[in-house]
C-alpha cells in the first residue's frame, strides 16, 4: 500500500494536516516565499529593498524546504518501486502526439527531464523559462499553489481565488496553446 | 528541538507530495487536460479539510503549540497582482509540470535537470523584486 501510489484522498488531506502543523506552530504553508529567501542570501538586497529581509526568521521555512529534499529522496527511492505515473490514456495518446514517448511509463518525460535530454539546448531553455516564469508569478501573485490555492483558499480569501483563476488561465493557456507550437517536432 | 520539527514536516510534504504525483509533470499536464480527477481529488479535499481546520483554530482562538496567540493574516486587497502573476505562474507551473515544493521535492529524488528549474524561479523571483516598482499592483 505504502509502496503504491497514494490516492487523492488520503494525500490531500495529509497535506491539509500538513498546513494546520504549521499554524498551529505559529507558521504558515508556503513554499515560494523560500525563493525570495534564496536571493536574500545570495545577496539580491543589494539591487532591491523587496529582499532585504530577516533571513533568520525565514529560517524555519529553510528547514521545511530541506525536509521536502529529503522527502523526495525517500519518497523516489525508497517508497517507489514502480517510478511510472498511471495517467489516463487520452492524456497519454495526447503526448505521444507531441513526441512524449515516455508518457505512461516514467514519473517525469525523459524528453525533458534526462540527462540525455540536456543535449538539446532547447530543452535547457525551456525549463529555464518555465522556472522563471514560476518564479516571477509566484512572487508577482504573492503566493504559489501552497499559499494561495491551498492555504489562501482555505482561509476563503478572495485574492487567493482570483490568484488561482490566474493559475488556470495560464496553464490552459500553456498547456492547449503553446504546448503545440513548442512540443510540435 | 523545533528545528527539527520542521524538517520532519518538510520530509512528510515531500513524501506526501511525491506519492500522490502532485511532483509528477505528467499529472499536471493531465490537470489541465481535464482527463483524470486526481489532481482535483487532491486539491479539493485537501481544501475541504483545510477550510474546516483552519476555521476550527481562528474560532477556537487555540493557541499554538509555544502559547502563542495565533493570527492569520488576510491577503492583500487587489485584482491586478493576482490575476496577472497568477496567470504568468500558472504558463511556468504546466510547462515546468512542478510548482516550488515539487521543484524542491524533486531535487532529492534525483531529476537532475530541475535544478534549471530552480535556477530559473530563482532568477524569476529576483527579476520580480527588481522590476516591482514598475508592475501594476
Amino acid at each position: 500500500m505504502l509502496y503504491q501510489p497514494w490516492p487523492w484522498y488520503v494525500s490531500g488531506p495529509l497535506i491539509a494536516l500538513i498546513m494546520a502543523l504549521l499554524i498551529l506552530m505559529g507558521k504558515r504553508f508556503g513554499m515560494s516565499s523560500n525563493l525570495e529567501t534564496f536571493c536574500s542570501i545570495g545577496g539580491a538586497g543589494k539591487f532591491s529593498d523587496y529582499f532585504k529581509i530577516d533571513v533568520k526568521s525565514n529560517r524555519w521555512n529553510l528547514l521545511v524546504v530541506l525536509g521536502a529534499v529529503l522527502g523526495g529522496f525517500l519518497g523516489a527511492h525508497w517508497l517507489s518501486p514502480n517510478p511510472a505515473v498511471n495517467i489516463s490514456d487520452k492524456t497519454v495518446s495526447k503526448l505521444q502526439e507531441l513526441g512524449f514517448d515516455s508518457a505512461g511509463t516514467a514519473y517525469l518525460p525523459t524528453e525533458l527531464f534526462s540527462m540525455e535530454s540536456l543535449a538539446d539546448p532547447k530543452v535547457w531553455i525551456i525549463l529555464l523559462v518555465a522556472g522563471f516564469l514560476v518564479g516571477f508569478g509566484t512572487r508577482y501573485a504573492g503566493g504559489c499553489t501552497s499559499g494561495h490555492a491551498i492555504s489562501g483558499l482555505s482561509n476563503l480569501q478572495r485574492p487567493s481565488l482570483i490568484a488561482v483563476i490566474g493559475f488556470f488561465i495560464g496553464g490552459l493557456i500553456m498547456v492547449h496553446l503553446l504546448f503545440p507550437l513548442i512540443f510540435a517536432s | 528541538m523545533k528545528s527539527l520539527a520542521y524538517i520532519i514536516i518538510g520530509t512528510f510534504l515531500g513524501v506526501v507530495l511525491y506519492k500522490s504525483e502532485a511532483a509528477s509533470w505528467f499529472r499536471i499536464y493531465e490537470m489541465f487536460q481535464f482527463d483524470s480527477f486526481h489532481m482535483y481529488g487532491i486539491i479539493g479535499s485537501a481544501l475541504a479539510v483545510g477550510v474546516v481546520l483552519v476555521q476550527w483554530i481562528k474560532k477556537s482562538k487555540v493557541k499554538s503549540f509555544s502559547g502563542e496567540t495565533i493570527t492569520i493574516l488576510d491577503k492583500e486587497k487587489s485584482i491586478a497582482r493576482y490575476i496577472l502573476g497568477g496567470t504568468l505562474f500558472g504558463l511556468g507551473w504546466a510547462l515546468a509540470g512542478a510548482c516550488p515544493g515539487p521543484i524542491y521535492i524533486l531535487v532529492g529524488a534525483g531529476y537532475w535537470p530541475i535544478v534549471i528549474v530552480l535556477v530559473g524561479a530563482l532568477m524569476g523571483a529576483f527579476a520580480y523584486g527588481v522590476l516591482r516598482s514598475k508592475l501594476p499592483h
